[in-house]
């Protein structure tokens, strides 16, 4: 596959790692927050730690929409699904995240709610043509990316006269989280969470450029590297981080220059910007609220807001106590450091946002990483 | 998150849609987010969205990079 | 005898009916018109409810699988063959030589019958390139909305030779590990055709019955520890049996698993690995490194066999992981499926 294979090469990325050890200052250490959960995914499946130095550490940050998704929207997609008359359309990675009372939207779906999967929001606009007689409700999820696909479906349905096509609307923004992980008392104030620069997402980036991170970079004096997908990308930027940190410099480079400009993709913003409006404050499950860190369809579109048509009320759930997610999002715990990793939360039953999507530090940690922690601690305990 | 891939498009069909190949596989998606792209381009697709143009100079000048980087020696010692 | 059906069953614009369950004449013409004329063996001729066979010296194997495929017909197969195909492999992993299979339908009110001999007329000849016939059968009929238009349930009976003996638990430290061919062909052609996620791929089921691989290779090699099939989970779930079972670790490594590159591009599409998607006409053995280049001259040499190879190794390992060395250059856990696989966008 043209544009891939060759950003997987595995000689590239031993002379990439032997680079980034070389140029890594022994004396000190390094620790990167890679905001994305695609990045997150492609470090833990071709083993990209292995290839670093002890003294450059990766950070899994918040970006996995499904992990920060909280409970209680969830809940209000099964309550939509359960509707007489209504189709909920929903891409496939929430179809398992579970909701209050043991449910989740695929147990909603054998109890007899009309649950369907879709590749795309175009797919759920064609439902509601197909079937006139019923509601079809998009459960529209995901950042910067994934919005304006959304807002293009509501076009889409105006164009066409569609008066029983909604969108349940969870869409949230990457640069609001990075400032909320920023502020964060242990990065911000105690310095507990040495955070010297962030790999910032690829596919985000597309839409909405480089622009936005140079705010970041200027504020807070930290580097920003925007990283392509595959893991040679996320391993040069991560050498593009040293660089940085090494001259003191904080600056937004681009490594994903083969898809991402300053600008971005002028036309999806201003889609963007037609149809959604942002919300005062928004919960992402483990972070609490965050400010102006999700959107909303504009009073113009209120036809398609499902919110509204409902009159759905918002509703907090809470986390299991002992759960770690919040630290483990902002970079200051680990997955192994929290009591019910491996045990009572697993991917099978996910207990917290981590676990949730195979995007999560502890999924991907629990998929591909817990097998060092056993073979350490046996290493440990055999010297 | 995000999963998205780098496809070609293969065939231009009516109302912004577009046919793309990955490696023999072929899927019909919009090109209505992005503008200019012909027959041969690679797009990055999104949930059966294109949402840019690949850029395959860049896309060199990248790998290039990438060996350069293998071979340089740090720039302060 | 001429039968008293007054008319022939419309297979062109006719319907299963409920009456076509409920053991009366409705019920006997399906039989007989269709079941009976498809499978076409004596001991099924004789319309017992059960039959009698002849069955050659040596310990019995008996498997029963049932098949809930949809779409009912994708490429390269259909709900039919892959009944029979499924159960005779089930059958042969044990070694055993499959001689006789039971079918029972359970059919949804309003199926086409169209659709329904189209799918038994498959089955029938499925049957016939085993070389197993269907000697008995049940039929039954549900209401409209209860069934994804036919459930089959294919149990099938074999012999094993004396000497004969695979089992999951006897994988050993440096043992070979061996496939038959490409991974992940079956689910993905079943993918291309579900709801809202289409595309145009040349991909077809895998689907095949394997019994007489199975054959080449025990004559080749008699001592072979393990065989299985990786059906649902794929073969990243079929390895994690046989390490556990075995109580011992495996490592693969990712260039070697053959895997077709439509496979992998469509994967990359859905965001699937294609180490989970499943396989109908696929098997994982282990067997002593010494026998391991005979074995793999016997795959090679069967017409199911052309692209098999060797993909890894057992190891000593007491939490029984299956690792693999990755492309790229660093080694990961290839874990048991959390749930069914589902087509991400994140």
């Amino acid at each position: 596959m043209k544009y891939i294979d060759e950003f997987r090469d595995g000689g590239l990325a031993r002379s990439l790692g032997a680079a980034i050890a070389r140029e890594a200052r022994a004396e000190r250490r390094y620790s990167f927050m890679e905001f994305c959960g695609g990045h997150t995914h492609a470090i833990a499946r071709y083993g990209v730690t292995d290839l670093l130095p002890a003294n450059v550490r990766m950070i899994h940050g918040p970006g996995c929409p499904v992990c920060v998704l909280p409970v209680g929207r969830v809940d209000m997609a099964i309550e939509i699904a359960r509707r007489p008359g209504v189709i909920l359309a929903t891409y496939g990675d929430t179809m398992r995240v579970p909701a209050s009372g043991r449910l989740s939207l695929l147990k909603a779906k054998a109890q007899g709610a009309d649950v369907r999967m879709v590749y795309s929001t175009a797919d759920a606009v064609r439902l509601a043509e197909e079937n006139p007689g019923r509601e079809v409700v998009m459960f529209a999820i995901g950042f910067e990316t994934t919005t304006p696909p959304t807002a293009l479906a509501i076009k889409m349905a105006e164009a066409k006269g569609l008066g029983n096509f909604l969108v349940f609307c969870n869409h949230v923004l990457t640069p609001s989280a990075i400032s909320h992980i920023l502020e964060s008392p242990e990065v911000r104030e105690l310095g507990t969470v040495p955070i010297d620069g962030f790999v910032g997402p690829a596919h985000v980036s597309t839409v909405i450029g480089s622009r936005p991170y140079e705010f970041f970079a200027e504020e807070y004096q930290k580097p920003v590297v925007i990283a392509g997908f595959e893991p040679l990308d996320v391993m040069q930027a991560i050498l593009m981080l040293v660089r940085q940190v090494n001259d003191g410099r904080a600056e937004v480079e681009n490594e994903f220059t083969r898809a991402v400009t300053r600008e971005g993709n002028a036309k999806a913003q201003a889609l963007v910007a037609e149809v959604f409006e942002l919300r005062r404050e928004f919960e992402w499950r483990g972070l609490g609220a965050v400010p102006y860190s999700a959107l909303r369809l504009k009073e113009k579109y209120a036809a398609f807001d499902a919110e509204r048509r409902y009159g759905l009320a918002d509703r907090q759930v809470a986390d299991h106590k002992a759960c770690e997610c919040g630290a483990i999002l902002r970079g200051v715990k680990q997955p192994a450091d929290c009591k019910l990793f491996g045990t009572a939360c697993t991917p099978e039953n996910p207990l917290g946002s981590c676990m949730v999507s195979s995007e999560g530090a502890c999924a991907a940690h629990y998929t591909y990483g817990r097998f060092r922690d056993v073979s350490r601690k046996a290493a440990a305990a055999a010297t | 998150m995000c999963l998205a891939l780098p496809v070609k498009i293969v065939e231009l069909t009516d109302g912004d849609q577009a046919v793309v190949d990955l490696g023999g596989v072929r899927k019909e998606i919009s090109l209505a987010l992005v503008e200019g792209v012909a027959l041969g381009d690679y797009v990055i697709l999104h949930v059966g969205y294109a949402l840019t143009r690949l850029d395959p100079a860049e896309a060199e000048r990248t790998l290039a990079t990438f060996a350069e980087s293998g071979l340089a020696e740090p720039a302060s010692a | 005898m001429k039968r008293g059906f007054t008319r022939a069953l419309d297979f062109r614009h006719g319907q299963v009916e409920m009456t076509h369950g409920s053991g009366g004449r409705a019920m006997a013409q399906l039989i007989e018109e269709l079941f009976v004329a498809a499978f076409d063996n004596e001991a099924l001729r004789r319309m017992d409810d059960q039959a009698q066979v002849d069955v050659p010296p040596g310990r019995l194997v008996v498997a029963t699988d049932s098949h809930v495929v949809s779409p009912l017909f994708f490429p390269g197969g259909d709900i039919g063959c892959l009944s029979v195909h499924g159960t005779v492999n089930d059958v042969a992993m044990a070694g055993a030589r499959p001689l006789y299979l039971a079918a029972s339908f359970i059919l949804e009110e309003g199926l086409p019958l169209a659709d329904l001999r189209r799918i038994v007329e498959s089955m029938a000849q499925a049957s016939r390139d085993a070389g197993v016939p269907v000697v008995t059968g049940d039929t039954k009929v549900v209401e409209r909305g209860n069934g994804d238009g036919v459930f089959i349930t294919t149990t099938g009976v074999g012999v094993v030779p004396a000497g004969v003996s695979f089992s999951g638990n006897r994988a050993r430290p440096g043992d070979a590990v061996l496939v038959n061919g490409t991974m992940g062909d079956h689910g993905v052609a079943i993918m291309s055709l579900r709801e809202n996620l289409s595309f145009g791929t040349t991909i077809e089921s895998d689907t095949a019955a394997l019994h007489g691989l199975v054959a080449a290779m025990l004559e080749a090699v008699p001592d072979i520890h393990c065989l299985r099939d990786p059906t649902r989970g794929g073969l990243a779930t079929t390895l994690n049996e046989l390490a556990r079972q075995s109580g011992v670790g495996i490592v693969i490594g990712e260039e070697k698993v053959p895997v077709r590159g439509e496979v992998n591009s469509a994967c990359e599409f859905l965001g699937l690995d294609p180490l989970y998607v499943a396989n109908e006409g696929k098997l994982v053995a282990i067997c002593a490194p010494g026998d391991a280049a005979r074995l793999l001259e016997a795959m090679r040499s069967h017409p199911l066999g052309g692209d098999a190879a060797v993909i890894g190794e057992v190891i000593e390992d007491e939490h029984a992981f299956v690792q693999m060395d990755t492309a790229f250059g660093g080694r990961r856990v290839v874990d048991w499926l959390t749930g069914d696989q589902l087509p991400r966008i994140c």
